[in-house]
């Protein structure tokens, strides 16, 4: 079988139809990946300075400290003074990193951010983990199922969400090269590991991760891996769907969704996060204005979540595969008749659906 | 354009036209802060036209001291210590709050030469100046950074983050003062919210406290000029004001803090100030 996915690690691949991808694919909470990123960043840069609110353990942040003493600056349970402190520090020229988690980078200290970072525009990096409802265990005062919706609505900010420890890698870099505040969200649970080396991580740019031509799903963060899976599973129902990792939420690679939207008819958007203004918010905007078709939001809806296991918080609160699936196969009903026929006319030569197979085979690669 | 320290009757007469300025932006604006500008007036010109490393002509000079005005609403004053030290015409000054003007309600950095900081949100300016004084110590450079804050600002948690912050790095390159007018926007600070024993509890977070008459200009310069020497640990300067300083019926009136003077208001303020700056 030839293969519709573009820079997906063979194995992973092959374990995306396995109920056991998150226990076979190799992975780590991409807030571990952040630490040794930025250790990384911190030897290349001597102008990146890491400031840590009393988490630096579990963002691995006591790498830099360790590494880079003079560097690091742990300003305890005070992230709205670490956030104006950040700020004033970026007006000297260094690039701070400021690093919390979401509920309090981007609700406790938001006013911080607001008027001390984003207004005049500083170059302060906001380095968020246990975003969205990815710290499932802890509940709903520590589940930031809002984070990115609050950041999006700030005037000039850049978020965001990458999906696997590869692109988290490539986003902290990128963040750094961006002269500008950058809002970076991470997972507390593991994720596997998605992508190879070749992904092609630029801020604003959406990525193509499998191809398809029946509908598309945008997703970010975490919820990019239950769209693949989503893929496989409707791949067997003979729906083959296009996936983009559409890792940064602002500014949205419009192009990306337009291409979408008018070679499918037919857009999902998954997310770990409230329906209300984030990625579905966003790419209904975009639709809505400028090419109308159906779509569906997967994303938490006007509720808290509980404590839980991730993967059982997520799939209780309709963030998992099943949830996808169900969307695509809803959005497809309601996609016009006569825009399907158009699209099949157009394209005549397109290849015959693929059959579903019973216990097709994947890991043979 | 450097320029000589002013000595103190200097720092007096300046004082004098910083207070003029201030009545007549604001009576033009019709709109601002002025019994908060007034009150922080004596410590703004001692800091710009004696105290603070700068070079107007260069106000991005990267080894300048910095300066934030935390209770960002006393903007006025600071815009008029910035255009009577010439990092901008003083024409300027009537545009205060005008559409497109460069001075902003509330200051903003990229707007207006001279502003190290945009700030308005109280108990924010203190942690930025913080993070300017880090910075600072990590790039080996002698800068100081000074920020004035409200005593009712002090009721803002975060002025206390910040507070307990900058003993445990030593930072000897940052001084608050703060404009202990007493008066906050709705009434006296005691009655909305306490902030005494306010020099004990700056002590208890391991500051340098000096408690000063916030309109003595000799105090004043002192206590900054002391300030710029500490070693090993910041300073915080509890400058007792008066809210309204210099005009009679804006002394004392929580009335005064987010109201501007009509003209004839303006013109009784402007002779007051003007006699009492002759007299020096």
């Amino acid at each position: 079988m030839k293969s519709s996915y573009r820079h997906i690690l063979p194995e992973v691949q092959a374990l995306l139809s396995s109920k056991d991808l998150f226990v076979k694919a190799k992975g780590e909470p991409t807030r571990l990946t952040y630490g040794e990123a930025l250790l990384s960043l911190g030897a290349q840069n001597p102008n990146v300075v890491s400031l840590d609110a009393d988490v630096s353990k579990p963002m691995k942040t006591f790498l830099f400290a360790a590494k880079f003493p003079e560097r690091s600056f742990n300003f305890g349970i005070a992230e709205q003074n670490m956030m104006a402190a950040a700020a004033g520090m970026a007006t000297t020229g260094l690039i701070p990193f400021a690093n919390t988690y979401a509920i309090f980078a981007s609700m406790r200290a938001l006013d911080q951010v607001r008027n001390s970072i984003h207004y005049p525009h500083l170059n302060v990096k906001i380095a968020a983990s246990h975003s969205g409802i990815t710290p499932g265990p802890d509940g709903v005062t520590h589940q930031a199922q809002e984070d990115l919706s609050i950041m999006r609505a700030l005037a000039g900010s850049t978020v965001i969400a990458p999906a696997d420890p590869t692109s988290t890698r490539m986003a902290v870099h990128a963040a750094a090269a961006y002269d500008g505040p950058v809002y970076l969200s991470f997972t507390r649970d593991p994720v596997p590991v998605l992508y190879d080396e070749s992904f092609p991580f630029k801020i604003g740019k959406a990525v193509l991760v499998r191809e398809g031509k029946d509908a598309a799903i945008f997703a970010n963060r975490d919820l990019v891996v239950q769209a693949l899976i989503a893929a496989e599973r409707l791949a067997k129902m003979g729906i083959d769907v296009r996936v983009i990792d559409c890792h940064t939420l602002k500014p949205l690679d419009e192009r990306m969704v337009l291409k979408a939207a008018r070679d499918t008819g037919a857009i999902v958007t998954a997310e770990n996060n409230i329906i209300y203004g984030g990625l579905g918010s966003a790419v209904a905007e975009v639709l809505v204005e400028q090419c109308p078709i159906p779509m569906k939001r997967v994303g938490v809806g006007n509720t808290f979540a509980e404590s839980g296991p991730y993967l059982e918080v997520i799939d209780k609160y309709g963030l998992t595969a099943r949830h996808i699936v169900k969307a695509v196969n809803d959005v497809l009903k309601r996609r016009p008749k006569a825009a399907v026929k158009a699209k099949s006319q157009a394209k005549p030569t397109a290849a015959p659906r693929r059959k579903t197979k019973k216990n097709p085979s994947h890991s043979k690669r | 354009m450097s320029q000589e320290p002013m000595s103190i009757d200097e720092l007096k007469r300046m004082a004098g036209t910083i207070r003029c300025d201030i009545i007549e932006m604001t009576c033009t604006a019709a709109a601002g802060h002025p019994g908060g500008s007034l009150s922080a007036t004596d410590i703004v010109t001692a800091l710009y036209f004696r105290v603070m490393r700068i070079d107007p002509a260069n106000p991005q000079w990267p080894d300048r001291d910095r300066f934030i005005l935390s209770k960002g609403h006393a903007c006025p004053a600071w815009y008029s210590a910035l255009a009577e030290r010439g990092y901008f015409d003083k024409q300027h000054l009537s545009t205060l709050r005008r559409l497109g003007s460069m001075l902003q309600g509330h200051p903003d950095m990229h707007k207006c030469p001279g502003i190290d900081m945009s700030v308005g949100s109280l108990g924010q300016g203190i942690s930025a100046g913080l993070g300017m004084a880090l910075a600072g110590k990590l790039m080996k450079k002698d800068y100081h950074v000074w920020v004035v804050v409200g005593d009712g600002e002090c009721q803002e948690g975060s002025v206390w983050e910040a507070a307990m912050a900058a003993p445990k790095w030593k930072l000897d390159n940052f001084t608050v003062i703060v404009d202990r007018n007493h008066l906050q926007n709705d009434f006296c600070v005691e009655d909305v919210m306490p902030v005494e024993p306010l020099a004990d509890k700056w002590r208890a977070f391991n500051w340098h406290v000096e408690t000063i008459d916030g309109h003595s200009m000799e105090q004043v310069v002192a206590a900054l000029e002391a300030a710029s020497e500490r070693k090993g640990v910041p300073t915080a300067i509890i400058a007792e004001t008066v809210k309204g300083k210099g005009v009679s019926f804006m002394e004392n009136s929580a009335d005064w803090h987010g109201k501007a003077p009509c003209v004839s208001e303006a013109d009784q303020a402007l002779c007051e100030i003007r006699r009492c700056t002759c007299e020096i």
